[in-house]
Formats: C-alpha cells, sequence, structure tokens
C-alpha cells in the first residue's frame, strides 16, 4: 500500500491523538481500584461496618454547650473561621462541618410543625453530614473524589476535587462547603482564616469541596470523634450495623427520626426527639 | 480554507478586533478569578451554580439545535436547507466551545480538568456530559469541514460522511439529554426532580436555536454577499413557532403539577420566580420579562402572515431568544438553589466580574463563529 504525504500526515494525527486520550483512559481504568488506607492499620483503630451518631439535643442546656462541640472540629480540623468578614459575606461563604439550627430548619420536610410544642421548636439542634448509606454527593462525583469508605464515612480526596460543585447540587442536606476564597488566607482586617494551625491535619486549598469526615483520623488511632467527646453524651457514636452498639441500644429504646428520609439517601445521623426528663 | 478567514473588509476587522479586546479584558479578569478564587463571583453555599452553568445549559440547547436543519436537509431531503445546513452546523461547533469554557471557568481547580478523563466515573452523569458534548464538537467539525470542503472542490462529499451525518442526530438530542440529566437526576431540589426537564430542554433548544439562526442568517444576507434565500429561513420560522409551543405547554405543565397538588416543597421554587418570598425577589422581574416576551414571540409567529415579513420574524425570533436565555440561561439554575435545602432563601445576582468572564466566553463563541461563517460565506461566494 503507499500513502501519499497527505494521506501520511492524517494518520499521524489521528493516531497521536487517539494514542494520548487512549492511555489515559486504561490508566484511569487500572488507578481506579486505588483507595486512601494505610496499608497496614494501627492496631488501637476503631473499626465498624457503618459509623453513625444518635444525637440528643436535651443534653445540651447553654449555646456554650453547642460551642464546645463545634470548636472542637473547627480547631482540630483547621476550618476556617471568617467570622471576620462581614457578615452579608460570611452566610455565603463559610466553611462548616458541623453547625446548629432550628427544629424547622433542620427537618424541613418533617410532619407538621405548625403547632408543636414550642420547645421542641425552639431546640437548637446540630448538622453535619449525614454520612448516607446511599449518598447523592458519591453518585454524581466526576472523578471519585467523593467516595464512601467500608466503614460507611463518606469523605473527599481533596487533591483529587476539580471544583465543579456538583456533590453540593446533588446534597440534599447543605452539608458541603466549598472554598469559594483561600482557607490559608486572611480576611479584610489581616486576621488569618485559621487561627491557630493543628499542623496534625491537613489544611485545604481554593476551589474544593470539604465536610465532615467523621474524625476517621481519629478512627484510626483509636479515638472517637471530637464533636462526640466534647458533647457530654449528646452525640453518640457507634457502629449502626453492631445490634450491640451504644447507638442501637438508643435507636432501639427512643423515639428518633432522620433528615429528610423520604429522598432515599439512608442518613447514618438520628435525632432523638422528645427526651429528656419528659420522655416517656 | 482556514486562509479565507484572514482577508476581509475594514468592517470584518474591526469586528474581529472589538471581540478580541472583550476577550482580553475578561481573561484579565479570570485571571483574578483564578487567584483569588471564586469567592469573586456572586455564588454562594446555598447558591453553588450561577451564570456559568446557566450559560452552560442554554448553549447545550443552541449547539443540538443544528439537528432542526440535519434532520429535514439529509433524512427528508428537503433541498432548501442545503444552503444554510453548514450555518447550523457551524452555529453547533461554536456552541460547544462555549459551554466546554462556562465549564472551565466555572471550576474551583480547572488545571485539574483532565481528572474527568483519568478517573472516568460511569455512574456520573457530568462524565457523560463530558463525553457527549466532546463527541459532538467532533462529529460536527469533521462533518461541516468535509462538506464545505466537498462544495469547495465542486465535488460531492465524500461518501463515509453519511453515517457520520446520520449518527449527529441521535448525538444532538443526547447533549441535551444528558445535561438535563444532570438537573433532573439530583434528590431534594424540587424545581428540577421532573421528568420534563429533558423533554423542556429539547423543545426550548429547537426553539431558541433555529431563532438565533434565523437571526445570523438575515445578518448573513445583510453584511455579505451570499443570500440563504427566503425559504429556508420560513421554514426555520415554522419549527422555532412549534418547537416554542411545546416549550411554553411544557413549563405549564410543571405550573400545574406544582400548584394543583399544592405541594409546598413544589410550589416554592415558582413562588420565588415569578412572585418573590418575604421581601426576596431579584428574580421577579426578568422571570415576567421572559414570560411577556414568551408569548408576544408566539404571537406574532403563529399567524403565517405576521411572520412572513421579516422584520416582525426577526423582531420576533430576538424576543424569543432573550426569553430563553432569561428562562434557562438563569431561572432554571437558580430556581433549583432557592429555596435552599433548610427551605431559607439566599439571593443570587452576578458580580462584574462574573458578568465580565461570561462575556467574555460569548466572545470566543462569537469570534469562532465569525470565522467559520466567513469560511462559509467565502466559498459560497466565490463558488
Amino acid at each position: 500500500m503507499s500513502i501519499n504525504r497527505r494521506q501520511f500526515l492524517k494518520l499521524v494525527g489521528v493516531s497521536t491523538v487517539a494514542g494520548i486520550g487512549g492511555t489515559a483512559v486504561f490508566n484511569g481504568l487500572r488507578n481506579s481500584g486505588l483507595e486512601a488506607a494505610q496499608t497496614s492499620p494501627d492496631p488501637r483503630s476503631l473499626n465498624g461496618k457503618r459509623w453513625g451518631f444518635v444525637v440528643d439535643v436535651s443534653k445540651l442546656k447553654s449555646d456554650e454547650d453547642y460551642k464546645k462541640c463545634i470548636d472542637a472540629c473547627h480547631s482540630i480540623h483547621n476550618v476556617p473561621d471568617m467570622s471576620g468578614l462581614p457578615e452579608e459575606i460570611r452566610i455565603r461563604q463559610e466553611v462548616k462541618w458541623i453547625w446548629k439550627d432550628n427544629f424547622e430548619r433542620t427537618f424541613p420536610t418533617a410532619p407538621e410543625a405548625e403547632y408543636q410544642n414550642s420547645e421542641l421548636k425552639e431546640k437548637n439542634f446540630f448538622l453535619f453530614c449525614n454520612h448516607c448509606a446511599q449518598p447523592a454527593c458519591v453518585r454524581v462525583c466526576p472523578t471519585k473524589a467523593t467516595f464512601k469508605r467500608k466503614d460507611g464515612i463518606v469523605m473527599q480526596d481533596m487533591h483529587r476535587c476539580i471544583g465543579c460543585r456538583f456533590c453540593m447540587a446533588a446534597c440534599p442536606y447543605g452539608a458541603r462547603s466549598f472554598n469559594w476564597r483561600d482557607p490559608r488566607g486572611k480576611d479584610d482586617n489581616g486576621q488569618p482564616f485559621i487561627k491557630e494551625e493543628n499542623k496534625e491535619f491537613p489544611t485545604r486549598m481554593i476551589g474544593v469541596v470539604e465536610k465532615c469526615t467523621l474524625c476517621y483520623e481519629r478512627l484510626a488511632i483509636g479515638k472517637i470523634p471530637a464533636c462526640v467527646e466534647v458533647s457530654g453524651g449528646a452525640i453518640v457514636f457507634g457502629d449502626l450495623e453492631d445490634p450491640n452498639s451504644e447507638v442501637r441500644k438508643i435507636l432501639a429504646e427512643k423515639y428518633t427520626i432522620r433528615r429528610k428520609p423520604e429522598l432515599g439517601t439512608q442518613p447514618s445521623i438520628y435525632y432523638v426527639i422528645g427526651g429528656g426528663e419528659h420522655a416517656g | 480554507m482556514l486562509d479565507k478567514a484572514l482577508s476581509g473588509s475594514k468592517r470584518y476587522w474591526t469586528w474581529i478586533f472589538i471581540l478580541l479586546a472583550v476577550i482580553g479584558v475578561a481573561f484579565l479578569t479570570y485571571l483574578k478569578q483564578f487567584n483569588e478564587g471564586l469567592g469573586i463571583s456572586g455564588m454562594s453555599r446555598d447558591v453553588s451554580w450561577g451564570l456559568y452553568i446557566g450559560q452552560f445549559t442554554f448553549l447545550v440547547g443552541v449547539a443540538a439545535s443544528a439537528v432542526m436543519l440535519v434532520i429535514p436537509y439529509y433524512l427528508h431531503d428537503f433541498k432548501k436547507f442545503g444552503k444554510i445546513v453548514i450555518l447550523g452546523e457551524f452555529l453547533a461547533i461554536s456552541a460547544v466551545i462555549m459551554c466546554v469554557l462556562f465549564i472551565f471557568v466555572d471550576m474551583g481547580q480547572p488545571m485539574r480538568i483532565t481528572n474527568v478523563i483519568l478517573y472516568p466515573t460511569l455512574n456520573s452523569v457530568m462524565f457523560w456530559d463530558s463525553v457527549v458534548l466532546m463527541g459532538y464538537l467532533v462529529l460536527n467539525l469533521v462533518i461541516g469541514w468535509t462538506t464545505l470542503g466537498a462544495e469547495r472542490k465542486g465535488v460531492k462529499p465524500p461518501q463515509w460522511v453519511k453515517p457520520l451525518i446520520y449518527l449527529s442526530v441521535p448525538w444532538a438530542v443526547s447533549i441535551h439529554t444528558v445535561t438535563a440529566f444532570l438537573y433532573a437526576g439530583v434528590p431534594g431540589r424540587h424545581f428540577w426532580l421532573t421528568a420534563v426537564m429533558a423533554p423542556r430542554f429539547l423543545a426550548s433548544a429547537f426553539a431558541g436555536g433555529p431563532a438565533l439562526l434565523i437571526l445570523l442568517a438575515l445578518l448573513v444576507r445583510k453584511f455579505t454577499k451570499f443570500d440563504p434565500g427566503t425559504e429556508p429561513i420560513q421554514a426555520l420560522a415554522k419549527i422555532v413557532t412549534y418547537a416554542m409551543f411545546a416549550n411554553v405547554f411544557l413549563l405549564g405543565m410543571e405550573f400545574f403539577t406544582a400548584f394543583y397538588s399544592n405541594i409546598p416543597g413544589h410550589m416554592h421554587p415558582f413562588h420565588y420566580l415569578y412572585a418573590g418570598v418575604d421581601g426576596h425577589n431579584k428574580l421577579v422581574p426578568l422571570m415576567w420579562v421572559s414570560s411577556i416576551f414568551a408569548i408576544t414571540s408566539l404571537a406574532l409567529l403563529v399567524f403565517p402572515g405576521i411572520r412572513k415579513n421579516e422584520k416582525i420574524l426577526a423582531f420576533a425570533c430576538a424576543i424569543l431568544f432573550i426569553s430563553l436565555w432569561i428562562d434557562k440561561g438563569f431561572g432554571l439554575v437558580i430556581g433549583g438553589f432557592v429555596p435552599n435545602m433548610f427551605e431559607g432563601i439566599t439571593e443570587y445576582w452576578p458580580t462584574l466580574p462574573e458578568a465580565i468572564i461570561t462575556s467574555g466566553v460569548w466572545a470566543i463563541g462569537l469570534l469562532v463563529l465569525t470565522v467559520l461563517y466567513k469560511v462559509a460565506i467565502s466559498v459560497r461566494e466565490t463558488a
């Protein structure tokens, strides 16, 4: 077969393009089996099939009790504190892994709130990532940067995230924060967003999405999540698949609800309702 | 053939330099966004997509609309479209390029864009959207360039291009269907969770794209020696009319389902968009402009006697295009985010840098379109 110069150049061009694309795809397929995990786990590590929380806010008496949990999480995870920004910008761009809000906003689709008892209506609840068993964020992520671990934790690879924010559109719980500005940077008054950096935990870069990771780094060395530790029993941590776990015992005894269960995401965070002294 | 874009009148070059100037300013603004982050946009943790993704969505429709020329011409042998089918294909190329750029400027970590290919994720609609969009770009480039090249030489297009043309028909439908799935497949956002999302996307695309094409054809006639002809323009006008009726009908379906069922979550986004909620009403004037323009354009288009007047036709197409641009390029995305996941309201409005970057991407699209049309028209003028 003889080909002229023009045909030859065409052929070279096409095979180059196909070559680059093809290799990339095959490399991708090969790598996709990898998971972010240690090669040999620490013997102290806590292991579960589906980690979850039961939240009983009747145990929280004051704003200080809430603040303690939030600060414990945000300080060790280098979550930028944007309180120095103008309020208008802060509420739009802040990063939060755990926060509080009232019943109506925590459970917007919960049955009937109109004539609810005022105690429940005014009580604040903790909100965080639900570590869903059927996470919508994982389903939509185009790069597998957000993934679900074998122990049920939904977390993300900050170095793979492309910042497309599809996960934020998909999460029905508003649990995901995007780094709209550099979290390692400073506010307009020159105050750094991260007041005291915890060198044990990575800071993030601009343009990636983040959220609660259920303290995977603490579980790996046998510690319970930071918010649980300081919550005075308001947040109980355990394996939902283990019938003898503390969380399962509470679920068997008390009336609990989850956020937006009708969406089929199967949250792993349960809330005790009508607990405390009034509980039957 | 590209050499034909390098020789043109003074007017041609003035237009090119205006576009380059806009692109230059937008590029500098983009560098600012690249350094400081997407915080310089109007987006927020509650409204995490804005103008960029809206424009992307709208332009996928413009790209898909080329099929409204390809089907009559290649499948039904409607010869009159022979002169303008290339204009549709080249419009598709320019639109897809804008789509890709709008995705790019919306990314938090744009340098990692190849991760979508390096870690192909079959369960992500966004992965499939990038696959079908790139495929559609290649198809239209190959088809458009080959058929135009053949025409320049005065020969028939090669046989191998025929199967590609047939393939481009379902492919065009796929790009807009998959784009609709980006929205219609996420839980908890009532405004998007609707089975008519993809049909409505297609209907609005087949109205908006050809409407733009009519305007472009009229401009081409005005500024060049190439006349796309009266009949193809009138045939396009018919397509625009039918498609726009289908689109408005489907929008009506959305209203009925939301308000007759009386389910709060389904009604809230409509309340916000068309009436405002608790004094939050930034989008209300826009949405009403969109509605009024839609109805006015239909009133003008539905009577054959009126749409035969090309001045009125141009006006109707212009307001129809604006109507759909507001509805799909803005309202659709924002309506999904407001109210937010806590039934609260965080409003969105694009910032100046965001608007500049957006016009920069449009300018790049127009530049590509101008160059491609210049080539196509030069081939026609010398033929």
